[in-house]
C-alpha cells in the first residue's frame, strides 16, 4: 500500500465498557480496521476511561468480560492510546488503575513499551485536529 | 467531495437515521458524491423488511430503499451486529439454519471492513447518532 492511501484514524471511545455495546462494538471496529496497514490511534474521553481499568469483573451481571481484548491491540500494532487525564481525574481514577497495556518494538530489539499515554485534553484536541478520520462510539 | 456516512442507531427511537437520510439526499441534491452509508451498532434495525410504522409516519426503511434506487446508493448492514439483533438476508438465514430473512430491499450485508474502506475511500466521514 503506497504511503497516499495511508490515513490517521482516531478511535473516540466515550463510554463504560458496559451498560451498553458501544465500547465492545468498537473495539471490533479497531481490531478489524487493524488488518487495514493505516495510522491507528485510541482515545478515551468521559466515562471510556473506564474500558481501560484493571481487574474488571462482569460476573455479577452476565456479560462476558472483553477487556483482555485490549491487550491483544499491541500484537496488532494499535499501539497508540490516549486516557484524557481530566477525565481520569472526575472519577477520582489514576494511570495506576488502568491496565497495562504493552506493545513490542521490532526497531529495538522487541522491547516492550507501554501503549497508554496520559494526555491533557488541552494534546488531545491537537491530536484530534491532525486525523484524516474520526470515529466516535 | 466524497462523503460517507455512518449510522449508529435504530429507527423511530432515534433521530440519526432520520437526519442522516435528510443529510444524504441534500448532499446528493447538491453534487456529492456519497460513496456508502454504513449501519453499525442498532443502526443495523434501519435494515429490516418488517417494520409497519403508523400509514400517517414517515416509512424510514422505506425512504431509504427509495434514494438507493434513484441514486445507487451502497447501503451496508454490518454483519456483525446484524447477527447480533436478528437481521439476516437470505444466504445468511441458510448459512445459520434460521427460517426467514429480513433484509430490506436495497441493502446489503457486509463486513466492518467496508467502514474502514469508506473512511480511506472518503474525503469526509460522517457520523449519525449518541
Amino acid at each position: 500500500m503506497s504511503d497516499e492511501s495511508i490515513k490517521k484514524f482516531l478511535y473516540m471511545n466515550r463510554k463504560a465498557p458496559y451498560g451498553t455495546i458501544y465500547a465492545l462494538e468498537a473495539l471490533e471496529v479497531v481490531l478489524i480496521g487493524a488488518a487495514f496497514d493505516q495510522d491507528v490511534s485510541l482515545a478515551f474521553v468521559d466515562d471510556g476511561v473506564f474500558q481501560l481499568t484493571e481487574g474488571q469483573n462482569t460476573d455479577g451481571i452476565g456479560v462476558k468480560n472483553f477487556s483482555p481484548a485490549f491487550r491483544a491491540l499491541g500484537d496488532y500494532d494499535v499501539n497508540k492510546l490516549y486516557v484524557e487525564k481530566e477525565s481520569l481525574e472526575a472519577r477520582g481514577l489514576a494511570e495506576s488503575d488502568l491496565m497495562e497495556l504493552v506493545w513490542e518494538d521490532e526497531d529495538e530489539d522487541w522491547a516492550e513499551k507501554p501503549s497508554i499515554k496520559i494526555v491533557s485534553r488541552d494534546e488531545l484536541k491537537v491530536l484530534m485536529g491532525d486525523q484524516d478520520v474520526i470515529m466516535s462510539f | 467531495m466524497k462523503i460517507g456516512v455512518v449510522i449508529n442507531e435504530g429507527p423511530y427511537t432515534h433521530q440519526a437515521s432520520d437526519s442522516a437520510y435528510q443529510f444524504t439526499k441534500a448532499a446528493l441534491a447538491k453534487g456529492h458524491e456519497i460513496t456508502r452509508v454504513f449501519f453499525y451498532h442498532d443502526g443495523v434495525n434501519n435494515g429490516t423488511r418488517l417494520t409497519v410504522p403508523p400509514q400517517d409516519d414517515r416509512n424510514i426503511q422505506k425512504n431509504w430503499t427509495a434514494l438507493q434506487k434513484e441514486h445507487g446508493l451502497d447501503l451496508v448492514l454490518c454483519i456483525a451486529a446484524a447477527q447480533r439483533r436478528g437481521i439476516l438476508d437470505a444466504s445468511e438465514a441458510k448459512r445459520q439454519g434460521k427460517d426467514a430473512d429480513n433484509v430490506a430491499e436495497g441493502f446489503r450485508i457486509s463486513g466492518l471492513g467496508q467502514l474502514i474502506e469508506a473512511g480511506i475511500q472518503s474525503d469526509r466521514l460522517v457520523t449519525f447518532g449518541d
